[in-house]
């Protein structure tokens, strides 16, 4: 359990990914079975803790511990898991050995009432993907990561045979239901940041109608649909089974096959008329859903490709067949939750590029453009399919407070939160209507954290506030893919991915952006 | 004026008469004299070197000979009109009131000072621990009718791990990150020396490199006979940034943050501390590897003691003292807040 601690503590607090991968790589290799395989299994929460509700394990700490002793720990500490795992009586440890992960496990499935706090996580993020978890794995049996992800579904903590497969002790473990996720194709932007500058590159970039396909990129999850032998499930791209939360989507799922598509709710009382992704977020992340959710909220599945069909795998054929396939697919198995997405006819780069410029729809993030050649391959790889989102929007914003970043950027300010002007009780204020860590250069950050040190007006710890009045601040302008509405923030709205795009040293706060120009892309 | 007092009056004696807080500290009437005074007075008596507890400016100063050093190291000769050295479990006499020095096993001369007056003893702890430390004499359980505690991690969810495995992690650590300098903040006076000197006793032997600001307490220890081994100064001499790949760097808190830190190689944030407990705090800071290491008491450490020494009555001071109290409550003992202000969280 020791171990095991220290590695979920060094987890949670090494930024960096591959910092991360070693981690994790070290202590598969130095932990025995089965504790690696629990543990594995409490970082990818494939291990299912029956129901421990927060107010169980206060009763339970209460009975251990005085409330009020309690009551100021918790008070200090701030959240419940971490406050319990830290005052739990530790009578056992001191007189004898500490749990192994193994023991903690089996006690929490044989009481009723769960015994153990040890892994109950809380608020705690230990940011390790099952994804990274999956890297690791793969990098520490020397393996690709495709085989691990083929093979995931059918595992069960504490995933003996996966060990001794990895170890070159025993068989390729078997997936053991007919539906398993297959390894996803993903698409590389049509040209990186440096080289949209380059007129020569993007000359060079010849996207011709009768080499490639275009079609719209819909602004929800990637995902993939697989009905199998009687099974039906759904995956994210990363691999997650997310069926749980989509019952109906579920249901409209009835061929024989594997579709890759997006996951997408519509408005209700319409024929799939795309809601804002914010509507889907709301579906996201549950282990189960109300019927009322259910109404308001419908999901449905846009298909892009076909893998399987009828028992027959199509991911060696190329795109042109597989569209082909698709096609006939949808039109004999198609309905209200699952339905084509349309292929978009262009007769030069110019086109699509007006094509791109005014979509029909605001849902549509952009182009996707796949070789009609292109077989199904896992992973990114490089040449047969490209995405070409829209512009981001742009808009002037002010810094308002600044926070130290992690590793390499520990003594830096690179984290900012920025606001627009509206009206206030008196005159205008500034309202926080975003935060964002990247985007910016080495040299635009060191004039950043300059600028957060000459202007401090306060500190709270790791965070600064900064002047930002009418005539004396910094304006930025800020890239971000686009808007939801929200009740958690004082502005109303979430920005989707911002970044820093420009310090705009040429303009004075009193002309940055107003909330109310803000909103206006909401509609 | 002057009144013979009353032998009635004698036997009679409360422990708030022989010592009670002050705006400037805690102050013994019948002796004239403060312990660890906040500010500027006649006749001061020093539990240890922390600048929260030892103060420049008084008229006389009564401590271990280390405390003194290190007093004189910080603020320069003149720190005191005179200055007056104790001797460990030696009882002295100021002004008709006993007082005697024992280990306090908290940094470097740090003592706890027994006052006692006509069968009354108080002692004032000043900052303990009791984990094991090579840089100090343990701390020694005084029998007595008051006992005045420290409550810096007084919350039962403090409890600190022992130290020799949270030293094992760092020098994991330097396995795992070879190419990472390993930046260790730790508390100038105390903290730095105890970690160099556990290193060493875990058979780390390559140099270590510390910040400017460590040098001279360094130094001190070394020649108090705490022997570091090598050491050698954070400065960047030749533009090779890699002399520090995979070394320890030792540096005060607070710089790990600094500009200063951006001469290391892809540093990696280390800070032996006893807040390093609450996971949340070393994110707040940035800190990649929490060391859990403290010169002061657990919460275990601050019940086992209270329970070993069995005092009439507790006094509690500098830090939580609303749980400790609390705890005392419920074993059915007295015990108080004792508020003085001036005291800090030292940033340990
Ligand atoms: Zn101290
Ligand atoms: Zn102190």
């Amino acid at each position: 359990m020791n171990r095991f601690a220290a590695l979920l503590d060094r987890l949670v607090l090494t930024p960096q990914r591959n910092g991360k991968l070693r981690l994790l790589v070290d202590y598969f290799r130095d932990t025995p079975d089965p504790d690696r395989g629990y543990a594995l299994a409490g970082i990818t929460r494939d291990l299912e803790i029956a129901s421990v509700k927060p107010a169980m394990i206060r009763t339970l700490v209460e009975e251990r511990l005085d409330q009020v002793l309690f009551a100021y720990s918790y008070d200090y500490v701030g959240d419940l898991a971490e406050t319990v795992s830290l005052v739990w009586p530790e009578a056992e440890t001191r007189a004898n050995r500490v749990p192994t992960v193994a023991d903690v496990v089996e006690t929490l499935h044989q009481a009723s009432r769960s015994d153990g706090p040890g892994l109950v996580m809380g608020g705690l993020r230990i940011g390790v993907s099952a994804r990274l978890a999956k890297q690791a794995l793969a990098q520490f049996g020397g393996k690709d990561i495709v085989e691990i992800e083929e093979l995931w579904h059918g595992l069960e903590p504490p995933y003996l045979d996966l060990f001794a497969w990895l170890e070159d002790r025993g068989d390729k473990p078997a997936p053991n239901h007919s539906a398993p996720f297959r390894p996803v194709m993903l698409a590389h932007p049509l040209m990186e940041k440096a080289e949209r500058a380059d007129a020569d590159i993007a000359g060079k970039l010849a996207i011709a109608p009768e080499e490639f396909a275009a079609e719209w990129k819909w602004d929800g999850i990637r995902v993939q649909a697989a009905a199998e032998g009687g099974e039906r499930r759904l995956y994210s791209r990363t691999g997650d089974d997310i069926s749980d939360a989509f019952p109906d989507v579920l249901d409209a799922l009835d061929f024989e096959g594997a579709i890759d598509g997006e996951l997408l709710v519509m408005r209700p009382d319409t024929e799939r008329d795309v809601a804002p992704f914010g509507d889907l977020q709301q579906r996201l992340n549950r282990k189960t859903v109300s019927n009322k959710l259910l109404a308001s909220h419908p999901a449905f599945i846009r298909a892009y490709d076909l893998l399987t069909a009828d028992g027959n795998d199509l991911r060696g054929e190329p795109f042109q067949v597989r569209r082909n396939r698709l096609e006939a697919f949808i039109a004999r198995h198609g309905g209200e939750r699952l339905d084509l997405s349309p292929l978009v006819p262009f007769a030069s780069l110019d086109d699509l590029a007006a094509h791109r410029e005014s979509p029909p729809h605001a849902a549509i993030e952009g182009l996707m453009l796949k070789r009609w050649d292109s077989l199904y391959q896992p992973g990114r790889p490089k040449g047969p399919w490209f995405k070409w989102k829209r512009d981001p929007f742009l808009i002037d914003v002010v810094l308002l407070y600044a926070q130290r970043g992690h590793g390499k950027r520990s003594s830096f300010y690179s984290d900012y939160t920025f606001g627009v002007w509206r009206p206030g009780d008196n005159g205008q204020e500034l309202v926080p209507v975003g935060k964002a860590y990247f985007g910016f250069t080495d040299e635009e950050l060191k004039r950043l954290d300059k600028y957060v040190r000459d202007n401090t007006v306060e500190r709270f710890g790791p965070v600064r506030s900064v002047r930002a009045e009418p005539d004396h601040g910094l304006v930025l302008e800020v890239a971000f893919e686009g808007l939801n509405r929200s009740t958690r923030h004082k502005s109303g709205v979430a920005m989707r991915f911002p970044r820093i795009h420009r310090i705009r040293d040429d303009k004075p706060p009193g002309e940055a952006d107003t909330l109310e120009a803000l909103t206006a892309l909401l509609d | 004026m002057k009144f013979p007092i009353h032998p009635r009056y004698i036997a009679i004696m409360r422990a708030e008469d022989l010592l009670h807080p002050t705006p400037a500290g805690l102050y013994c009437p019948s002796g004239d004299f403060y312990i660890d005074p906040v500010r500027a007075v006649d006749r001061a008596l020093v539990t240890h070197g922390h600048a929260d507890h030892a103060r420049p400016g008084h008229g006389a100063v009564l401590a271990t000979p280390e405390t003194l050093t290190i007093m004189a190291a910080r603020y320069g000769d003149g720190f005191t009109g005179r200055a007056d050295a104790a001797v460990f479990g030696k009882a002295t006499t100021v002004n008709g009131v006993n007082v005697t020095f024992h280990p306090a096993g908290h940094v470097l001369g740090s003592a706890q000072i027994a006052v006692e007056k006509n069968g009354l003893r108080i002692v004032a702890s000043g900052d303990y621990k009791r984990a094991a430390d090579p840089t100090c004499a343990p701390f020694v359980p005084v029998p007595c009718d008051v006992f005045i505690t420290e409550a810096t991690f007084a919350l039962p969810v403090f409890r600190h791990p022992d130290a020799g495995d949270e030293i094992a992690k760092l020098l994991t650590s330097l396995q795992q990150f070879t190419e990472r300098a390993h930046l260790v903040g730790a508390y100038s006076l105390g903290k730095a020396q105890r970690v160099i000197r556990m290193l060493r006793d875990a058979g780390y032997d390559a140099p270590i490199y510390i910040h400017g600001a460590l040098e001279k307490l360094c130094n001190l220890y070394e020649s108090e006979g705490v022997s570091l081994g090598p050491l050698l100064p954070a400065t960047v001499e030749t533009n090779d940034k890699d002399q520090f790949a995979g070394a320890v760097i030792v540096a005060p808190p607070a710089s790990l943050n600094d500009k200063w830190a951006r001469r290391f190689p892809d540093p990696l944030p280390a800070f032996a501390s006893g807040w390093m407990r609450i996971r949340q705090r070393a994110k707040q800071r940035g800190v990649e590897l929490p060391l859990i290491l403290s010169d002061h008491a657990d919460w275990d450490e601050l019940t086992d003691t209270i329970t070993e020494i069995g005092p009439s009555e507790v006094w509690v001071t500098h830090g939580r003292e609303e749980a400790l109290v609390r705890w005392c409550e419920l074993q059915g003992i007295a015990a108080r807040p004792l508020n003085i202000v001036g005291y800090e969280d030292e940033s340990e």
